[in-house]
């Protein structure tokens, strides 16, 4: 007997918020390989259990920032994939209405506030709405998504250094997945850990298997309760991998053929399917069914982005100023 | 009407906004820089303090924070003093706020407003006196407010908190002290309303900022030389406000623009390239640019008054205009 409650449904349901990512992006890339997305493409696939169990805890409220590998953040946060397809795709009927593309995804109504194309472009802006957010008194918060690359950008420093002086509600969640763009960390900075440097803020920091999604929803759980109850900032550091290059197109030789082999045995996914078949809380069958189920989604998304108009001349002049 | 002095003017602005509008805060706090009169600005402090914050250091990070705020909900004024400081700031201002509304499709808006002293200070040297006011330009997706009188700080500024867009407010220190007529219960001044500060039939000086009451300064000298010049303040860069600019071109034929951005690719440039075609057929001479001049701001006080916009410059830009 399979035990039905709350807990097991939330498990179940975030398991397939992690699969709808994964095929998502996996079509996006044969969208891509097929030319219907423009301009550069960066995948997610592997980071699943950082993005979802990060905002799988979050009020829809609280206020979620991103990078340029950042879909996977959007959907966690309740994006509707037909309007980010058709975004990526450059159409009219796209969340920004093809103005942003994959790298600056806004779907406001879900809390995810923006994503950025410049590095370290968004951890000063979800600092601000940390301050928005304490000036509230309501326990709202701020997360930021980055990679390890950003760990060197001076916004991130300076950003960190102004968090803790001023206990900002935000956590910084480090995806550290061992590359920036084409280069291991270990070429961009000594230390081993971007924990280490929050440290030196003053910032409460841990690392995790990013890899394990429970392992993300206890640290992330314990960051919320402390944000929320005005002991912030915190910065959590997940230990992952992306399964593809830097961006669609990129070979990635910088990486070593054995080492892929490895983490793809550390896939979120199936670890999490590992669990819900040993706990009995999913069959077989309904795990199956919710891998056809997303994939179906995502087909019904890219039929309606790839049969949306793109956006006529006359919008380039809108909404440039209100 | 009453008369009040520039520095009396702004800190009114502020009151009065501060006063309207719990969601305004101040981030940073020279608004009336390091003059003698920055006491006045304790007064803010008694009355809003909680809403006053002082950060670090760290101009692209508090920048960044002023516009993430603002997309959150609040509408911060962030100050950053020297002008030449935004250049600290830039992939924030440049690469997050202007593009915001945009790339987000309408979805996002940035009531921020990024307040500085631009331009010529006395002493200041290539890193103190910057006016970036330029370079702003060829970002859309900012407004751009720059205010020369009492009356005008007053009703911009309150404007340009009021705006939903990103703004940066251009102000000079050399304005602070100087006098002028500020109606009681003043009303706010609309973006892209340009200002005829003297009349005249000669020639049209286009002048911004601090530029403005040295161009009054050059008209006064010109007019005992039987030579009226109309000097039009734009007021705000952007929105651009080109037609008053075109009437009063329309009656002189020939312009002067005056302004302390460095030559390329300025302020003056810009203004120029619209009247020219726009304008054309209304000219009876080249427009003449009067920028400081293509080189690092120097130290040395001589070497300072040599490369701007000054009075004898302007001056001699307008007989030239007219021989």
């Amino acid at each position: 007997m399979v035990s039905r409650n709350n807990k097991t449904s939330e498990l179940v349901e975030v398991f397939r918020r992690m699969w709808l990512i994964r095929a998502f992006e996996e079509k996006a890339s044969l969208l891509y390989a097929e030319r219907q997305i423009a301009g550069l493409l960066h995948l997610s696939i592997g980071q699943e259990a950082v993005a979802v169990g990060a905002c799988s805890l979050l009020r829809k409220n609280d206020y979620v920032f991103g990078g340029h590998r950042s879909h996977g953040h959007a959907i966690a946060c309740g994006a509707d994939i037909d309007k980010l397809m058709a975004e990526l795709a450059g159409r009219a009927t796209g969340y920004c209405g093809g103005k942003g593309g994959s790298m600056h995804i806004v779907a406001k109504e879900t809390g995810f506030i923006t994503a950025t194309g410049v590095v370290g472009g968004t951890i000063p802006l979800a600092l601000g709405a940390a301050f928005a957010a304490k000036e509230r008194k309501n326990g709202q918060l701020a997360v930021v998504f980055f990679g390890d690359g950003a760990g060197q950008a001076g916004a991130f420093h300076e950003s960190l250094n102004i968090a803790s002086l001023w206990k900002l509600p935000v956590i910084f969640v480090c995806e550290n997945n061992g590359y920036a763009e084409f280069t291991p960390l270990s070429a961009h900075t000594k230390i081993e850990y971007l924990a280490q440097y929050a440290e030196t803020y003053g910032i409460v920091a841990t690392t995790v298997d990013g890899n394990d999604l429970f392992a993300v929803r206890e640290v992330m759980a314990r960051a919320i309760k402390k944000c929320r109850n005005n002991k912030g900032p915190v910065f959590v550091e997940c230990l992952t991998h992306r399964m593809r290059g830097h961006y669609e197109g990129d070979p990635a030789k910088y990486r070593e053929l054995s080492q892929l082999a490895e983490w793809k045995k550390q896939d979120p996914i199936v670890r999490v399917e590992r669990v819900l078949r040993k706990k009995k809380l999913a069959t077989s069958q309904e795990l199956e069914a919710i891998e056809a189920e997303t994939r179906a989604l995502v087909e019904k998304a890219a039929e309606f982005a790839l049969t949306s108009p793109l956006p006529a001349a006359e919008e380039i002049v809108r909404d440039v100023m209100t | 009407m009453r008369e009040l002095a520039y520095y009396e003017a702004k800190f009114e602005a502020l009151d009065e906004i501060m006063a309207a509008d719990q969601r305004v805060h101040l981030i940073n706090g020279t608004f009336l820089s390091l003059s003698p009169h920055r006491h006045v600005f304790q007064n803010l402090k008694q009355k809003y303090g909680e809403r006053m914050v002082a950060p670090p250091i760290s101009e692209l990070g508090f920048c960044g924070l002023a516009t993430g705020a603002a997309m959150a909900g609040l509408r911060p004024i962030v100050d950053l003093s020297t002008g030449s400081f935004i250049y600290e700031a830039w992939p924030q201002v440049a690469n997050e706020a202007a593009n915001a509304f945009s790339m987000s499709g309408g979805q996002t808006r940035v009531p921020v407003v990024f307040h500085l002293f631009h331009g010529l200070r006395g002493g200041g040297a290539a890193q103190h006196s910057g006016s970036p006011q330029g370079m702003l330009w060829n970002c859309p997706g900012l407004e751009i407010v720059i205010p020369s009188s009492p009356r005008d700080v007053k009703g911009l500024l309150k404007s340009a908190v009021a705006s939903d867009n990103p703004t940066i407010f251009v102000d000079h220190t050399r304005l602070l002290d100087i006098r002028g007529e500020v109606p009681e219960n003043d009303k706010p001044i609309p973006f892209g309303v340009a200002d005829i500060k003297r009349t005249g039939r000669d020639v049209t000086v286009v002048a911004t900022s601090y530029t403005v009451q040295v161009a009054l300064r050059a008209a006064a000298t010109l007019a005992q030389e039987g030579i009226e010049v109309e000097v039009v303040d734009p007021r705000t860069l952007v929105p651009f406000d080109l037609a008053t600019i075109l009437e009063s071109v329309e009656k002189t034929h020939r312009v002067v623009i005056a302004d302390e951005t460095h030559q390329s690719c300025g302020v003056a440039a810009e203004i120029a390239a619209r009247i020219s075609e726009s304008g054309f057929d209304k000219l009876k001479a080249p427009i003449r640019r009067v920028s400081t001049l293509d080189v690092p701001v120097p130290y040395s006080p001589p070497l300072e008054a040599h490369i701007g916009p000054s009075e004898e410059r302007i001056s001699n830009a307008v007989r030239a205009t007219l021989a």
